[in-house]
């Protein structure tokens, strides 16, 4: 029998973390709201109870995070080297959003590489300025949705919280621009880590869309751990676009909260090409009727990537519809993971929710989990789910070789086909172009590739 | 001996699919500028034939050999042997959503022609040629431009074979039962497609299971192949006969296998 009762001991990697914290808040500007600081201490506890996910747990069966519990991880340089910056010529689209773009270096705002234009109540900020001059903005929203049990990751966030983007659209607003949130790793010598935060409240019939785009430095070994939380208010219209383009050796994880009112509808599109380890959740609510959610997703995984992704769409309110189509290609010793759960809860009649998953395996040793879930507890719905995954059509290569298109190309031909209809269905021409000369880097074919894909 | 240059030998050719043996000895010669028609009934091996000329993968040639303008056809892959002006229609053609057709057959006549040494053709020069040959097989533009043959009828299929064959040019084509599952208008148009193909520099081979077809594109030989042999070869009348009397009197005698 024990004796006294002795201090809980943690895991090393959570001492570090806490440590890490302490460093942190010692270095947080002192005027800092006191509900702000109950967040990150409540947070940080959370975290500290629970560790890192294990694959012990479901929602993390299929993804090990143990390289990131391994991996220490430092303050980043004081200044990203100019190499570092370069990078970000190849993720912002060619400049095509210049007008409407924040830039994030290691997770903080950096303002001579932004610019944002605003009016008539229109506010596209850093967080880290609204949480110091005015954070009564964004108290009432703040880890409204992100926080929860078992999600240590977006528990860390919300502890590290220092810097991200506020965007508020006021009712009404019809944004013929996107916004364009770039989020660009430069670390040093050794890893860093940033937690990113994104609020996002979409006015009443108001109408935007915003881009987030994540990348770092060829050969940087990093962790991003973003989250970003959306209110989309009745009637509003709101895309989001996710574009995960992080370096070889860095590890990704996200999470998407969004609740959606009324006649509200959302789009989300998330494409996953980069990390060696990337998850991605996704968690909706519909909290008002006839709301409209698309879900819309890639990941392209080669070498020994991992890519996950968890989608969570709530039908708790009734006459909303979901439209999810979710494609995977893995190729070498790639793994991809999909876990798609719709629950439609009782009273949620005339639901109308369609959700596909269909992968595309390009190799012996390349595998992907896939798992569609349908809960439904209401019983005047129309729902349906599939999921497939298999190799390339060996027929339909021989047709096309046999039109004298060579092997090679005829790969590359039908597997860009493959991710096709997700791309099209990216409503940003810029963005659009600019995902379809990357797959085309990726998957070598002959120049007619590109228009012969529609 | 003919003097007009072979086109397609074929000598002794066996090959097997999935482990079994489909042909068993095919011999063929088809000279430049002639339609041959091989016939003959179900499981004869006549797609297999067609398949295995055509270079399709898993279609193991276990003896014999193919000639293609004196070349050894069956050292080619399948692009290559397209390169060299094989064509073949297939009796299935495949839809391929998310690749357009147009854009796929550009992307095909320009590898040909780079083969051949010839410039590749721009969008505009490709457009103008598609237009032409969309006529020739009166198959509506629209379809053209749509995912490789993704919702098509059974008829539009088959016609864009044949418009692909047009605009690809070659000099050996392979119909493969391109007459099944045609209606007599679209039978009319595809026919009326093949035989604009023909000239001296071309040869054909027709694989049908019905005469139907030889009423609208007159072969100058008919094949018969049954058990994987040819048995009989004959003029257009062959065909007639066959349809008459069915398979069963040219049936190999037993134990000739």
């Amino acid at each position: 029998m024990t004796t006294a009762a002795q201090a809980p001991t943690f895991p090393a990697e959570v001492v570090r973390w806490r440590e890490e914290f302490e460093a942190f808040r010692a270095g947080l500007p002192s005027q800092e709201p006191e509900w702000l600081r109950v967040l990150r201490t409540t947070a940080m506890r959370s975290f500290e109870e629970t560790g890192f996910p294990t694959t012990r747990q479901e929602d993390w069966r299929h993804t090990s995070v143990t390289a990131i519990a391994r991996t220490e991880f430092h303050r980043p340089p004081a200044a990203p080297s100019a190499a570092a910056l370069a990078v970000l010529d190849t993720l912002d689209f060619g400049h095509a959003f210049a007008r409407r773009q924040l830039v994030f270096v290691n997770g903080r705002h950096a303002p001579d590489l932004s610019s944002a234009e605003t009016a008539d109540g229109l506010r596209i900020r850093s967080l880290r300025e609204v949480l110091d001059r005015a954070p009564e903005l964004v108290q009432p929203w703040l880890d409204g949705q992100a926080r929860g049990p078992g999600r240590a990751f977006a528990a860390l966030n919300s502890a590290f919280l220092d810097d991200g983007a506020f965007i508020s659209i006021p009712e009404g607003a019809v944004l013929t621009e996107p916004i364009h949130l770039v989020f660009l790793s430069a670390p040093g010598p050794q890893p860093t880590a940033s937690h990113p935060r994104v609020l996002v409240w979409a006015g009443r019939k108001s109408q935007a869309a915003i881009i987030e785009s994540y990348g770092g430095p060829a050969g940087a070994e990093y962790l991003t751990n973003a989250v970003t939380e959306i209110v989309v208010e009745d009637g509003a219209v709101l895309d989001h676009y996710r574009l995960q383009r992080e370096a070889s050796r860095a590890f990704h994880v996200g999470a998407l909260c969004v609740t959606q009112g009324r006649a509200s509808r959302f789009a989300s599109h998330a494409i996953a090409l980069g990390a060696s380890l990337s998850r991605l959740d996704i968690r909706q609510v519909f909290a008002g009727e006839g709301g409209e959610c698309l879900l819309n997703g890639l990941f392209l995984g080669g070498d020994r990537q991992h890519l996950d992704t968890h989608t969570w769409v709530d039908h708790a309110q009734p006459h909303c519809s979901t439209r999810e189509l979710y494609k995977g290609i893995v190729d070498d010793q790639a793994r991809g993971v999909f876990v798609g759960r719709i629950l439609v809860r009782p009273g949620a009649q005339k639901t109308d929710a369609i959700q596909s998953n269909k992968n595309l395996i390009l190799s012996r040793e390349a595998l992907v989990d896939s798992l569609p879930q349908l809960e439904i507890l209401a019983d005047d719905v129309k729902c349906k789910h599939g999921s497939t995954t298999g190799q390339l059509d060996p027929l339909a290569l021989f047709y096309l070789r046999s039109r004298g298109i060579g092997e090679e190309a005829a790969r590359a031909l039908l597997t860009y086909a493959f991710a096709s209809d997700v791309v099209q269905r990216i409503g940003v021409e810029a963005l659009r172009v600019g995902l379809t000369e990357h797959l085309q880097r990726r998957l070598p074919g002959p120049a007619d590739l590109k228009e012969a894909a529609v | 001996m003919t003097t007009k240059d072979t086109m397609l030998e074929v000598k002794d050719l066996h090959a097997s699919v999935g482990g079994n043996k489909i042909l068993r000895g095919v011999s063929l010669s088809v000279p430049a500028g002639e339609v041959h028609a091989i016939m003959g009934p179900n499981g004869s091996g006549k797609s297999t034939l067609a398949h295995v000329l055509a270079g399709r993968p898993g279609y193991e040639v276990t003896k014999g050999e193919v000639r293609y303008k004196g070349k050894d056809l069956l050292a080619m892959s399948p692009e290559e042997r397209a390169r060299e002006g094989v064509f073949l229609a297939f009796q299935y053609p495949v839809e391929i959503s998310g690749v357009s057709n147009v854009y796929f057959l550009k992307a095909a006549a320009n590898a040909i022609r780079k083969h051949r040494g010839q410039p590749e053709l721009d969008a505009i020069d490709f457009l103008a040629l598609v237009k032409e040959k969309a006529k020739v097989v009166d198959i509506d533009e629209s379809l053209i431009k749509r995912p490789v043959n993704e919702g098509f009828s059974g008829g539009e299929k088959k016609r864009n074979e044949i418009f692909q064959m047009a605009v690809l040019d070659p000099a050996l084509t392979i119909l493969d039962e391109t007459d099944s599952g045609l209606d007599i208008d679209a039978l009319r148009i595809v026919a009326r497609g093949v035989n604009q193909l023909r000239s001296p520099e071309r040869a054909m081979v027709l694989v049908t299971h019905y005469q139907r077809l030889l009423d609208y594109i007159v072969p100058d030989v008919v094949h018969v192949l049954l058990d994987g042999r040819i048995v009989k070869s004959g003029g257009k009348d062959l065909a007639l006969e066959l349809e008459k009397k069915g398979y069963e009197w040219l049936e190999a005698p037993a134990g000739s296998r």
